[in-house]
């Protein structure tokens, strides 16, 4: 990074460490941090909409979109996240290549199982083995993103439910009374008063995913923790021209204070959120508004 | 319709024949000399060379993959990578699940590293990193076996009297003891294991493995693989 970076066996300590932490593991270290918050970003709004599908389904007059939607929640709900990260991953790629297997090579004769292997023609596989390492990665973090939204997806259904039914009884009836149909009084009377109730609930599993996002690690994504691990351990000064001791704790601590920072800005921004959202509503976070005000 | 057909087996075609030529090769990167993540961000050691050389001799291109090595084996076979090359020993358990090729690095002994001089290596708590031939080595051996996730840990354990000694390739630990200031040092006598290490493959993958093997045999007969092994594992080290 720095010309004077050439020989950090001479340098002072302030130096030194100008020139380790711009090494090229620890840019790949720092880019990390944006794949957490990119997963996030996606992870986030997606898990909302299988929520708000699962909940819409949950709630569905018709009984077997209604029992879809219940066991949706019940069973991803249930089975613990590691198990669930571990299975579902795998079976979820070994699904994508088989089915493609089916599709692009059907004068395949090979069985697709081999003992402890699975095997797909090459056209099948996902990614392409030609693929550079960077499509792997990608696919990977697809992969990721689809099973946190599940996960999470399930936890917000239920939110959402609760939420859609603490709404009043007499606001909906207020709408039939002036005629609105089902559609109409879901969208335009249930749903923008749902949110406030439904925001607590929410607010904790952003939380929880926020936390959750080391859980990348487990599938094979070099994530924040990973990197952590890797740089920390010792390094002998054969193999590097940054040798240090075990310095694990330390990469640690920056990770906590990471995670302690982004879950108080989280904090601050769902309050703001709830107070906007409680406005003129008829619970008593909105009488206190109105009186307030008054 | 029809040229829609034309179109698939064209890159089916094209996609079979690049197929051919790229291999994946998963190592886990944290096991010096073997394998580790250098200053720049990529894997470094006495194996990324190795195995640059066995597929420039092989005809192949590569790409280097890192992988827990907890997952390695499960990777292998379900196919996120084609190869394994992470110091695994050739041994018959693993031989079970997957295909080795030749050792390319002759079979060594594995040594234990202690806080002190006294610590009990027969009956004592030994950690070792789980799923290798030291652990296994460890739990038939009568002392208390501690598992660790990475090599790195298995010596955080030692250091911070969590285990009394650590059982691991004699070639890893050396740097390690040698940089500690004293704090670590070899205690008890080396044990042998294992029958060398071998490049991890599939099953089915018979033709990948008669590839390397042509290589390994190529490079151990011209001497260049001795070249490299003195290299990276000093000059007393068991050559070919």
């Amino acid at each position: 990074m720095f010309s004077f970076c050439a020989d950090p066996d001479t340098l002072g300590t302030f130096r030194w460490f100008s020139c380790y932490l711009t090494t090229g593991v620890h840019m790949s270290f720092y880019l990390s941090f944006f794949k957490v918050l990119l997963l996030l970003a996606i992870t986030a709004p997606v898990a909302l909409g299988f929520g708000f599908l699962g909940a819409m389904s949950a709630r569905s007059h018709i009984p077997p979109v209604s029992w879809l939607g219940k066991i949706y929640i019940a069973i991803v709900r249930g089975v613990p996240d590691i198990a669930f990260f571990l299975f579902f991953v795998i079976a979820l790629d070994q699904v994508f290549e088989w089915s493609r297997h089916q599709i692009l090579c059907p004068e395949w004769t090979e069985p697709v199982r081999q003992g402890s292997d699975f095997i797909v023609c090459p056209i099948a596989k996902l990614p392409l083995g030609t693929s550079p390492e960077w499509v792997h990665e990608t696919y990977g973090f697809f992969l990721a993103v689809i099973t946190f939204a599940i996960v999470f997806g399930a936890f917000a259904a239920n939110v959402l439910y609760g939420g859609m039914r603490a709404v009043p009884r007499a606001q909906l009836e207020t709408a039939e009374a002036y005629g609105m149909s089902r559609r109409q009084t879901f969208w335009r009377i249930l749903v923008p008063q749902m949110w406030v109730y439904a925001l607590p609930g929410l607010s904790n599993l952003w939380m929880v995913l926020i936390k959750a996002t080391p859980l990348l690690f487990l599938l094979g994504i070099e994530d924040i923790v990973y990197w952590a691990r890797e740089l920390g351990g010792t390094k002998t000064s054969r193999f590097t021209d940054y040798p240090h001791g075990d310095w694990r704790m330390w990469y640690f601590l920056f990770l906590l204070v990471f995670y302690l920072a982004f879950t108080r800005v989280s904090e601050v921004v769902l309050e703001r959120l709830m107070t906007r959202l409680t406005h003129g509503q008829a619970t008593s976070g909105g009488e206190a508004q109105r009186k307030a005000a008054a | 319709m029809k040229k829609l057909i034309l179109g698939t087996a064209a890159l089916a075609l094209s996609a079979s024949l690049a197929w051919a030529d790229t291999v994946r090769m998963g190592t886990e990167g944290a096991y010096p000399p073997y394998n580790f993540i250098n200053d720049a961000g990529e894997v470094d050691g006495f194996e990324r060379e190795v195995g640059d050389e066995l597929c420039k001799r092989a005809g192949l291109t590569c790409e280097w993959v890192k992988n827990d090595w907890d997952s390695i084996i499960p990777n292998l076979v379900s196919g996120n990578y084609d190869t394994i090359i992470a110091g695994m020993s050739i041994t018959a358990e693993r031989d079970e699940v997957i295909d080795f090729t030749q050792d390319y690095f002759p079979p060594t002994a594995s040594a234990y590293v202690a806080a002190s001089e006294s610590a009990d290596t027969m009956k004592g708590v030994i950690a070792a990193q789980a799923a290798t031939i030291q652990a296994g080595h460890v739990a038939e051996s009568g002392a208390t076996l501690v598992e660790f996730a990475t090599p790195e840990e298995t010596i955080a354990a030692v250091r911070n009297g969590e285990a009394d000694a650590v059982l691991a390739d004699y070639d890893y630990l050396v740097p390690l003891v040698e940089e500690s200031n004293g704090e670590l040092m070899f205690v008890g006598d080396p044990v042998p294991l294992g029958g060398g290490v071998g490049m991890g493959l599939r099953e089915s993958d018979g033709e990948l493995r008669d590839k390397f093997d042509a290589a390994i045999t190529s490079m151990k007969e011209d001497g260049s693989l001795n070249t490299l092994l003195k290299k990276w594992f000093g000059d007393d080290t068991q050559t070919y």
